[in-house]
């Protein structure tokens, strides 16, 4: 006669009735979970080349003006690049303070509000980010009066 | 009085505090995050309001903040390397006590490197 086995409890394979958790909220944490480790990575070479650019290339922090933003984002490159970066680091960061509200915040209402708050923030400065770099305008006119730059035509 | 119990799991060595360092400054540059979106804003609404609040990023308090500022990012991505070695790599969590020194050593290089450049453009005329 066969031995009975008992599966491992996250093989997945324990039958229902045994199940700890509801599988209602899926594979949402795992999904979390791995997005942390795959986003990481990438962010770790965009930051660093966005960090070695701004404040190590060149003059350093000393060159950043509205001239040095209007020269990178002249490049589709460069505006692909932020807008990733804006993105990934944004989800990055948001389920990072996620995980630790849930960690430190005890009370049921006090995780909600916190991370209503965390959420509500998320989305304005993910919104406002892209709409920023697909907006830019290197040569705005401000009240009738025309940005002056090398790089702007001439009224 | 019962006695605290002598096997925990977390008894507060490397692990637990490169843990407790990875969320430190995660939040950090989180919040940094948030404020670096809103600056890099203002060039939608003029140069010289962008020019004005990045000009506060060059005064040299502002940047020793940005020393601290890299320090954390450049841990919290060595530490986060580390993090996925320990979980996808088969022999991770043998040696994850030494990957963490290894994190510990080329953020020191990676820092002392950074500080004589950027230290240098804050403080000199570059």
């Amino acid at each position: 006669m066969a031995v009975p086995t008992v599966e491992s409890p996250r093989s997945g394979r324990v039958s229902p009735g045994y199940s700890r958790t509801r599988s209602s909220r899926g594979n949402f944490e795992m999904g979390a979970w791995l997005f942390m480790r795959l986003s990481g990575v990438v962010l770790v070479v965009m930051i660093f080349v966005h960090l070695w650019t701004s404040l190590v290339a060149g003059d350093g922090i000393s060159q950043v003006d509205f001239g040095f933003v209007a020269g990178k984002w002249a490049s589709p490159i460069w505006q692909v690049w932020d807008l990733a970066m804006l993105w990934l680091a944004m989800l990055h960061g948001t389920n990072g303070v996620r995980t630790i509200i849930n960690d430190y915040a005890e009370k049921n209402s006090t995780r909600m509000w916190l991370k209503g708050v965390l959420y509500t923030a998320t989305v304005v400065i993910i919104l406002l980010g892209t709409l920023v770099i697909f907006t830019f305008d290197p040569c705005p006119v401000i009240d009738g009066v025309a940005h002056v730059a090398s790089y702007c035509p001439t009224a | 009085m019962p006695k605290t119990p002598a096997g925990t799991l977390y008894r507060g060595r490397e692990g637990q505090w490169s843990w407790v360092a990875h969320r430190i400054t995660g939040v950090v540059i989180f919040f940094f995050l948030l404020v670096h979106v809103l600056d890099t804003s203002l060039v939608r609404v003029s140069p010289e309001a962008y020019d004005a609040v990045i000009a506060a990023y060059k005064n040299p308090l502002m940047g020793l903040g940005e020393l601290g500022l890299v320090g954390a990012i450049v841990f919290h991505a060595y530490n986060g390397l580390r993090v996925i070695a320990v979980d996808f790599w088969k022999k991770g969590p043998r040696y994850h006590r030494q990957m963490l020194w290894g994190v510990v050593g080329l953020w020191a290089l990676t820092m002392l490197a950074f500080s004589i450049r950027h230290l240098s453009v804050v403080f000199g005329g570059h």
